[in-house]
């Protein structure tokens, strides 16, 4: 069955199946799904429209980064520039908050603290409350989406509107983002009419699939909206802590409404997205947008430094969130998954996220620096937590490494995070057994000689030149596509023995 | 020069035709290649698969056996040799051992993949080999991305006579190996390897080749269930085949 | 009780001290000029490619003295009946404008905004490399945010004085006390299968008056 096929009520449950949690129960908030990785992975591979529209929109924004990036001679140093910067500010990451915290003030805004998710909506929910308004308007945020903000709002009956395109498409077809800078990147335009005709109030009836029509009905929806909004909510891509400034990049002016138009304005951001200051942003607002939509520059850049009189919002709120943020900055290593800009590059590079996409992952945060930044976040909680099984949904292929745009070195973080996931078994496995045995077995040369000759046996299974299958689990996952062949009947060191006599 | 071989566990255990191949090519263009018998297994799986601690005595074992085995040391293999290189004196620093960690790095500065030995350090791209096929270079991802071997094996290729280099189209995408990967997410692992091989076939090439015997596994298992005809071969294979055929 | 600040920078600094605390030197070794000097013709023409490249409508005039037709002739073919320009926008700019000028002095409501067809402003700075130009909501010709952004149609009038290549050194022309805006095209959206198409809740029409002395 196809994903068009599916009503609003079938919507709701893939929605249940996919392993995201529908409320924030969880302190964290959305970073842990409700099953493993290999599980989720295996409908996605199955549905094959979702192939068909991973596959497209992969292949054409692969394309677009190539181009641009290609356009700049000085890429590499200026990666090397984003990476020693972004290390630099973990290593003063409390300076630079207590000195963003000053400059916000000294300009008229009002600087919160959350410990968790849950403490964060808390804040924005008696935020909004104290405003008498009974909806916000919303700019795409990775930070709300991980809190869960819309389902702490609503329950407090507050209506939260996303207002960028693709978050419209997963608000109104009741689905969950499966990409950082695209969350509907598993629909294709005849999906999205199909949503927008069936859930988009006053649409026109005879809306095409031409995305520029369906640009237009997502404009016609929102305007009336934003006209009126009382209160934006945004999340942050850089903040400058000497200035106090903060940016928000998008491509719809979507961004700009919901920042300018509304009276109060209330931002939430993860405490890494901080820059120490206005110059170092020369770097940052040339790597994130050829990494992410492939522009030379997106569209809209705002930024804004607390309240301006005269202009814009005049009340301020920056939310400043933790929620694991800390575990991760304790690892001299792992915190570099902090030094992410949200680009989405490896994603569109990732191998495994072309074929699984990003619902697999369970978290929010997917691909190949949600597979070591989620487990990070929430710590891995035993051997069945779901988050122990993102490090091993790599291939350690390499190309999410290349295209990081601040160099963050995923493959090695992703073996850093089997380790942890393998410190947090905690009798141990059948996998823990078979390596134990295997290890020990290589680590001594005269048993690993032996063991080559008990391998030999394998050639029984290979008496028609290939073996196609052999007892076992692992085995059945090998030979499920492909065959082996039986053992050599003489090994490399017994040739050279040989060899060696010969002589 | 002398030149210790890594046979790697898995060419010495299951493609024995790979260091084979090796150590003829090497002999061929004179030098002198030893085979440290007392070799197990660089302990890559083990530190892939997230089991560090399994992985320390492996590395010790390795630096012990290697470190004065030669003045250079080859490995028919882009991912052993990149976990010599990026990989074992990170596992001895986690293991406390600073000592091995500075003989790991000492020990892999002097350690190459065999392209990047003929290349960069025996300079060498033409071999003087024979191979009348059809072929195409799969430029496995721990040569391409961990190594940045480059083209040294396609300018290799391109000088062995009688030899038709294809180009594969979306060569650099992973093949969907990733050792216990292919096991532990194996749908996935097939949906790579699917279209490795709808690449592959689309090129009518005889033969695949490649500088990493696990991959050409991977490859070659998928074409063999197709019933494909497409032959797996190690590049050290092709490099050591002469028109007088392989003296193996 | 401690408070949720006291408590997630004691954790932060915790953390940071377990993971190390040295800063790293940042390699400045990026080009912080770019390949055309501020101003110059190489730089503009750069511009006008960058621009043009992600649908803006580049219109160049010779001098200050082109730029009030060149207005006019821009409303007119979009055929808007009203215009707003912040306060310090040159009154010449659209005095030979066919369309009725409206005052944001006093400021005018989102609603009336709304109502508005076009909006002409000044630019801070333009970056050639990127196809960007600069609104700076502190500058007289460039005024509050919601004028640039509530009409549909924007004209945009950049001299050349205001062209640099890189976007180092337009960061270094901008000051971020005040409200900026980086614009680089219309309105767009990659939200559709990453396919670029022009045209959401920004303007979805703009044109740029290039004043450069060179006109081609």
């Amino acid at each position: 069955m196809t994903t068009t096929d599916r009503g609003r009520g079938a919507q709701r449950s893939r929605t249940v199946e996919l392993g995201m949690p529908t409320v924030a129960s969880d302190p964290h908030g959305h970073l842990r799904g409700r099953e493993p990785f290999p599980v989720a992975a295996h409908r996605a591979l199955a549905d094959t429209q979702l192939r068909q529209n991973l596959g497209h929109a992969t292949r054409t924004i692969r394309a677009k980064r190539a181009a641009v990036v290609g356009e700049v001679d000085d890429w590499e140093e200026l990666r090397r520039a984003g990476e020693c910067l972004k290390a630099g500010v973990m290593a003063r990451l409390p300076e630079l908050l207590e000195q963003l915290e000053a400059s916000v003030t000294a300009r008229g805004g009002v600087v919160h603290w959350a410990r968790d998710a849950q403490e964060a909506n808390r804040i924005v929910v008696d935020l909004v409350r104290a405003t008498g308004a009974d909806e916000v308007v919303k700019v795409k945020s990775m930070a709300t989406q991980e809190t869960g903000l819309n389902e702490a709002l609503g329950e407090a009956g507050i209506a939260a509107l996303e207002t960028d395109l693709a978050e419209l498409i997963v608000q109104l077809s009741d689905d969950t983002p499966s990409h950082f800078l695209v969350p509907a990147i598993h629909r294709n335009r005849s999906e999205i009419r199909d949503i927008f005709l069936r859930e988009m109030p006053g649409v026109d009836p005879d809306l095409t699939d031409e995305p520029r029509r369906l640009a237009m009905a997502a404009r016609a929806h929102l305007r009336r909206k934003f006209l009126s909004a009382r209160v934006g909510i945004s999340g942050v891509n850089f903040a400058v802590a000497d200035s106090g400034t903060i940016s928000v990049v998008e491509s719809e002016g979507n961004g700009r409404m919901c920042l300018t138009l509304p009276d109060t304005l209330i931002t939430v951001m993860g405490v890494e997205k901080i820059v120490p200051t206005w110059s170092d942003l020369e770097v940052f607002l040339q790597l994130l947008p050829r990494s992410s939509t492939g522009e030379r520059m997106n569209p809209y850049t705002s930024t804004w430094s607390g309240v301006t009189p005269g202009d814009g919002p005049q009340a301020f709120h920056l939310v400043l969130l933790d929620n694991g943020r800390s575990n991760v900055l304790a690892s001299p290593d792992g915190r570099q998954a902090l030094h992410c800009i949200r680009c989405s590059a490896c994603l569109n590079v990732c191998p495994v996220y072309e074929r699984t996409g990003g619902h697999a992952y369970g978290s929010i945060y997917p691909g190949p620096i949600g597979a070591v930044l989620s487990p990070q976040l929430t710590g891995i909680d035993g051997p069945d937590d779901v988050n122990a099984s993102l490090p091993y949904a790599s291939s350690l292929c390499g190309a999410c490494f290349d295209a990081c745009p601040v160099r963050i070195d995923i493959p090695h973080l992703l073996v850093q995070q089997r380790a942890a996931a393998v410190a947090a078994h905690g009798r141990p496995t059948a996998q823990d057994l078979a390596m134990r045995a295997a290890a020990a077995a290589m680590a001594t040369p005269g048993r690993f000689s032996l063991l080559e000759r008990a391998m030999k046996l394998g050639r029984l299974f290979g008496r028609s030149g290939r073996i196609r299958s052999v007892p076992g689990p692992g085995a059945a996952a090998w030979f499920g596509a492909r065959d082996m062949p039986p053992p050599p009947a003489e090994t490399f060191r017994e040739w050279w023995a040989r060899r060696q006599e010969r002589s | 020069m002398r030149i210790a071989l890594v046979a790697t566990c898995l060419g010495d255990a299951m493609f024995p035709q790979a260091p084979r191949a090796t150590v003829e090519l090497l002999e061929r263009l004179g030098h002198e290649v030893v085979f440290p018998a007392d070799q197990t297994c660089c302990g890559q799986m083990y530190v892939n698969t997230g089991y560090l601690d399994l992985a320390l005595p492996l590395v010790r074992h390795h630096v012990d056996v290697f470190s004065g085995a030669a003045d250079v040391v080859v490995a028919p293999s882009g991912s052993c040799v990149g976990c010599v290189r990026h990989q074992h004196a990170m596992v001895a620093r986690r293991g406390g051992d600073e000592e091995l960690a500075r003989a790991a790095e000492d020990l892999a500065a002097r350690t190459y993949e065999l392209s990047e030995l003929l290349v960069d350090v025996l300079g060498v791209t033409d071999v003087g080999a024979y191979y009348p096929h059809r072929v195409i270079y799969h430029p496995t991802c721990h040569s391409l991305r961990m190594l940045r071997v480059g083209d040294k094996p396609l300018r290799l290729l391109r000088e062995v006579r009688g030899l038709t280099l294809t180009e594969l189209p979306d060569a650099e995408v992973c093949c969907g190996f990733g050792g216990t990967f292919a096991v532990k997410n194996a749908e996935t692992s097939t949906a790579m390897l699917a279209d490795k091989m709808a690449n592959v076939l689309s090129t009518h090439a005889e033969v695949c080749t490649a500088g990493d015997t696990s991959c050409l596994m991977h490859i070659g298992g998928g074409l063999s269930r197709l019933r494909s005809g497409v032959r797996t071969v190690h590049l050290a294979e092709i490099l050591a085949s002469t028109e007088q055929g392989v003296t193996a | 009780m401690t408070s949720a600040r006291d408590e997630v920078l004691a954790r932060l600094r915790a953390a940071r001290d377990a993971g190390g605390s040295t800063p790293p030197e940042v390699p400045r070794t990026y080009r912080r000029t770019g390949s055309h000097a501020p101003g110059s013709a190489g730089a503009v023409d750069r511009l006008e490619e960058t621009l043009t490249d992600y649908r803006a409508t580049v219109h160049r005039v010779a001098g200050e003295d082109g730029v009030p037709a060149a207005i006019a002739r821009v409303l007119a073919d979009a055929g808007a009946t009203t215009v707003v320009a912040p306060p310090g926008v040159p009154e010449r700019w659209l005095a030979e404008a066919t369309a009725s000028v409206r005052s944001d002095d006093p400021p005018l409501s989102v609603a009336d905004l709304d109502r508005v067809d076009a909006v002409v402003t000044g630019a801070a700075v333009a970056i050639a490399d990127t196809g960007t130009f600069v609104l700076d909501a502190l500058a007289p010709d460039q005024g509050r945010r919601a004028i640039s952004l509530v009409p549909d149609h924007h004209v945009c009038v950049v001299r050349a004085a205001e062209v640099v290549s890189s976007v180092p050194e337009a960061l270094a022309r901008l000051d971020p006390d005040g409200p900026l805006t980086f614009v680089s095209g219309p309105s767009a959206t990659s939200d559709i299968e990453l396919d670029r198409v022009e045209g959401v809740h920004g303007p979805r029409r703009l044109d740029v008056v290039l004043v450069a002395g060179h006109e081609v």
